[in-house]
């Protein structure tokens, strides 16, 4: 079976597995763990296009989720509707991160990386401090989630649809992102900004719009994620959760479309059912995110297609070798 | 009107304060190859640098097509049609030969004839079989061929090579050079900076020597040729 087709097979499978995972989970209970993996994949997926093809670390990624988060359930309380608040919700991140944009990128590598953090404290600041506003350490409740074109999204698996929906288009664009001219640039700025600059590219403005797309999607999780629990807090917008996200793309593997969601899944899974079962679970993460980076060093999904095209040309030369031993006897 | 293609008047460059580029000046006429030979250090690299605008001139002016590009970003400059082959390849190693292509790809300027990915193909035919694999596992010629193809995609008005021939085999150095040969052909105007003596004496027109950062030696490549004091004295080769 040639790669592409195996490729497709296993997408196939993947999808239908996906679509399907309501009727074979049953218990609301992991259809809900489910819908967490995907949004925080798609989360971890737009802190992917700066950390896996722009190269540039965020750690203030958390600051621009809790505004979309914010944004959006203040105007419900304020007693909008949900399309009003979504699209408001979007536009303010996007307008964040235009400011964090013009302001991180005066600098790359730790500096960025400096900026971003302190941004992404400002935010949480603001969050915990201006109590009037965000209601401080109480957090504000979402009281209800949006039905789009009359569907119901209060119980598990009507959520987890809407979820997977949104999963597959931010999936899908990043696939269209990565394999655009657009994406090209932005691996070569990674690589080479100077090179980039000297064949005509405003490597500054190729930037920002990254930030941009990344924020884009940063909101969007955002929303996903205050519609899932129906309350947002100060604690969204700490560095942990930055930091959490920045494990799951860097531990499924950075510059793929993949390692952000496996990333994603280990970190979900590990903190809602690896807990319930081991106190120290945070231990445990820690060993697994070790052993990813002692073996692993480019992330788990490009290790293992390492492993396992290693592992089929091992098996290959042995079959081969067993096969034209017997030709090699006869001939003598 | 200057009909010069590229002209550097009495340009001074630093490197913080040290003085690298000495009161450079010269001339490269359209559709010529002129030859910038130098030792190491000489300041060959940096004067490339300061054309493409990645170091900002302090006094002269650089001209490209007689409009003074000197101290313009060099995205702009690179956008009004100065292409550079970097020393050392410098290709982007994590995209495809084909990406690394399209990326560098500008529209022609001035009615010239398109660089498309059809001619760089064709200019490179392996570089046609190699389209769909990452540049970082090109051999070292590929990867100046693709070197090459990148910066001609730009549609370049004038086209620096900077050391094309470095750390390169024998057969592949000759193959480079029939490369540039052919584009002098079809009309390409080519700074050739180079240590290479005799592969720059085979392929220039023009030829400036430059040492310790001055313009030591300005002639024809027959007048060098024939000039063994010059070639020792600033070359140190024979």
């Amino acid at each position: 079976m040639s790669g592409n087709r195996f490729r497709s097979v296993g997408v196939a499978i993947a999808l239908v597995l996906l679509a399907t995972l309501p009727l074979w989970v049953g218990n609301s209970y992991y259809i809900n763990v489910a819908s967490q993996i995907l949004l925080f994949a798609v989360f971890a997926l737009a802190l992917n296009v700066l950390v896996g093809y722009a190269g540039l670390v965020s750690l203030g990624h958390a600051g621009l989720f809790a505004i979309a988060g914010y944004a959006a359930a203040l105007m419900l309380q304020a007693g909008y509707g949900h399309l009003a608040a979504d699209t408001a919700a979007v536009v303010i991140t996007l307008a964040a991160s235009a400011i964090f944009a013009v302001l991180a990128l005066r600098s790359t590598g730790i500096g960025f990386l400096m900026i971003t953090l302190a941004l992404g404290q400002i935010i949480w600041g603001i969050a915990y401090r201006w109590a009037s506003l965000t209601n401080g350490d109480n957090g504000i409740n979402v009281a209800t989630r949006p039905a789009p074109f009359g569907i119901n999204l209060t119980g598990a698996p009507g959520f987890y649809f809407a979820t997977l929906l949104v999963f597959l288009l931010a999936l899908a664009s990043m696939a269209v992102f990565v394999r655009s001219p657009f994406g090209a640039s932005l691996r070569g700025t990674r690589d080479q900004p100077l090179r980039m600059n000297a064949l005509g590219y405003n490597v500054w403005l190729i930037r920002f719009f990254a930030v941009l797309f990344s924020g884009f999607w940063t909101a969007v999780s955002g929303l996903l994620f205050i519609y899932y629990n129906q309350f947002i807090s100060p604690q969204v917008a700490a560095l942990t959760t930055s930091a959490e996200i920045l494990l799951m793309v860097i531990s499924g593997g950075t510059a793929t479309l993949l390692g952000p969601v496996v990333g994603a899944a280990i970190v979900v899974v590990m903190k809602n059912v690896v807990s319930a079962y081991i106190e120290r679970w945070n231990l445990v993460l820690g060993v697994i995110f070790v052993l990813i980076i002692s073996f692993m060093p480019d992330g788990l999904v490009p290790g293992s297609v390492r492993l396992w095209r290693w592992g089929w040309q091992t098996v290959r030369a042995r079959l081969d070798g067993w096969i034209s031993s017997p030709v090699e006897e006869h001939g003598r | 009107m200057a009909t010069e293609a590229l002209t550097l008047s009495g340009v001074d460059a630093y490197y913080g304060d040290s003085h690298v580029l000495h009161d450079v000046s010269f001339a490269l006429q359209p559709g010529r190859l002129l030859g910038l030979l130098g030792r190491n250090g000489a300041g060959k690299t940096t004067c490339m640098s300061t054309i493409v605008g990645i170091l900002k001139p302090r006094r002269g002016d650089i001209r490209l097509f007689g409009e003074s590009v000197a101290g313009l970003a060099p995205d702009v400059i690179a956008r009004k049609g100065i292409g550079l082959v970097p020393q050392g390849r410098r290709t982007f190693r994590s995209l495809t030969v084909r990406e690394n292509l399209v990326v560098a790809a500008q529209p022609p300027r001035h009615g010239e004839a398109a660089w498309t990915l059809d001619r760089v193909f064709a200019l490179f035919p392996r570089l046609k079989e190699r389209q769909a694999q990452l540049a970082g596992s090109l051999s070292g010629g590929e990867q100046q061929m693709l070197a090459i193809g990148r910066a001609l995609m730009g549609n370049p008005r004038v086209l620096l090579m900077d050391e094309p021939s470095e750390g390169l085999a024998p057969q592949i150095v000759a193959e480079v050079g029939r490369t540039i040969d052919r584009l002098k052909a079809e009309g390409q105007s080519i700074v050739l900076v180079e240590q290479n003596v005799k592969l720059t004496l085979n392929l220039a027109d023009e030829v400036v020597i430059i040492n310790t950062g001055r313009v030591v030696f300005q002639g024809s490549a027959r007048e060098l040729e024939g000039n063994e004091a010059v070639i020792s004295q600033h070359l140190g080769v024979f």
